[in-house]
């Protein structure tokens, strides 16, 4: 048995991958798609959302952080797992404050594809209306916080991508938001439009302004082709 | 045999999700054979005259004339269908959730920039208009919905599918496409 290879198992397929990489790395590499919202290709995994959990062994854990390893037996494409990530995406639809028909990056937002894909046709636990700060300082960008999930994505991007430091977490728990590393808001920042750190957003947090509904309906990333598609369909060289 | 009987109801919303259940196009010609029509604002008919098979439920709650409806919707009908955004979450409307009520009326009848005289605004409080509730609700808040159907405004053929399976007595299984929050 080579020691450069570990096999392993997702929902009874044999997979083989490279003795470094996490479940989901190993996953996408031979065309499997793990649900997922925090973890971002180029970017250290966050293990914010737990949208990636899957069972090793017949216990749950975040497949984006969790290494492969020999022998494992790891499901994925299960009614259990898809009703527990349907529970995480619904929470995050009534802890934020997202009005779809009226949002911009409707039928591009991975928030709403996951629903699509989990097959969520409408969030049922009562809606919190929480207050969320809107900073539309920033000439060219605005970060709308009602529509944040706290993936974290714009935090590291900035950080390991950007090599700026921008965004971090406040608070804890239900009242955790994304905060702005200045005292005077987006502004008073070094950030551009085009960061890298723009561009991770899953959602319609972090935008750049007037450059909105710019795709017309029917072709917008999301609709005809569920989230993950891309990953299911490429072609597996191993 | 008699046919299956059909109600529908429009609350807080802008009428765009009833606009979709006529644009089946040319399957309305199936559906009224298919079909009987009762309570309705498609045909004016005021009051129930007949239990209802299927209550079909556009809009949010947002006042107590709709809160009542519902509830009267709710005991007529075998099944309540929700449709579209605003019936199913608060939709557009429900953006008045984030401001108290009370800021919501002075903003729009005694303060807001569109208000002409000044000093002389009334907030309309008359007894004939409904009483806005403090929130704008999601149906199923108010009373136990059967089956939703997203969108603003779910596209004819999620209504149509829907309808049919529902008549038929089949599961009621959308694809991929049909399910839309936009
Ligand atoms: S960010 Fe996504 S989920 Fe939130 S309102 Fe916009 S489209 Fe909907
Ligand atoms: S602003 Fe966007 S990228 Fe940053 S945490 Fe919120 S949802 Fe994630
Ligand atoms: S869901 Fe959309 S189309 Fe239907 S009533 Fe509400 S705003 Fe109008
Ligand atoms: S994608 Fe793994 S925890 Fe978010």
């Amino acid at each position: 048995m080579s020691m450069n290879v570990v096999t392993f198992t997702i929902d009874g397929v044999e997979v083989k991958s490279a003795p470094d990489k996490t479940i989901l790395q190993a996953a996408d590499d031979v065309g499997i798609y793990i649900p997922r919202l925090c973890y971002l290709k180029d970017l250290p995994p966050g293990g914010h959302c737990r949208v990636c959990t899957v069972k090793v062994n017949g216990r749950p854990v975040n497949a984006c952080t969790y290494p492969v390893a020999e022998g494992i037996v790891v499901e994925n494409n299960t009614e259990e797992l898809h009703s527990l990530r349907r529970n995480i995406i619904e929470m995050l639809f009534v802890e934020g404050n997202h009005f779809c028909p009226s949002c911009e990056v409707a039928g591009k937002c991975e928030l709403q594809a996951l629903a699509y894909r989990l097959a969520l046709l409408t969030p049922q636990m009562p809606y919190l209306y929480a207050q969320k700060e809107l900073d539309a300082t920033h000439p060219d960008v605005y970060l709308d916080r009602n529509r944040c999930v706290l993936c974290g994505r714009c935090v590291r991007a900035s950080i390991y991508l950007d090599k700026k430091n921008v965004f971090g977490f406040e608070n804890r728990g239900i009242s955790m938001r994304i905060s702005v590393n200045s005292n005077d808001g987006l502004k008073d920042t070094n950030l551009t439009k085009d960061d890298k750190s723009m561009s991770v957003c899953p959602t319609g947090c972090l935008v750049v302004k007037r450059q909105g509904f710019t795709i017309p309906v029917g072709k917008r990333p999301y609709d005809k082709k569920p989230i993950g598609s891309e990953i299911e369909t490429k072609t597996v060289n191993s | 045999m008699s046919k299956p009987v059909v109600a529908t109801a429009h609350f807080t919303g802008c009428f765009g999700c009833h606009m979709s259940i006529l644009d089946i196009d040319e399957r309305i010609l199936d559906l009224v054979e298919l079909v009987e029509f009762n309570k309705s604002p498609i045909n004016d008919i005021k009051n129930f005259t007949k239990p209802v098979d299927i209550g079909i439920i556009e809009g949010g709650i947002s006042n107590d004339e709709n809160a009542e409806i519902l509830m009267e919707f709710r005991k007529h009908c075998k099944i309540l269908v929700a449709i579209g955004a605003c019936a199913l979450t608060g939709g557009v409307p429900s953006m008045r959730n984030l401001v108290p009520l009370k800021e919501c009326l002075e903003e729009a009848y005694l303060n807001g920039p569109t208000v002409k005289s000044e000093n002389t605004g009334i907030i309309p409080n008359d007894p004939d208009i409904p009483v806005l509730l403090d929130k704008v609700y999601p149906c199923h808040e108010v009373v136990k919905i059967d089956y939703f159907l997203p969108g603003c405004p779910p596209t004819a053929d999620t209504i149509w599918n829907a309808l049919v399976a529902l008549l038929k007595g089949e599961p009621l299984n959308l694809d991929y496409e049909l399910i839309k929050y936009d």
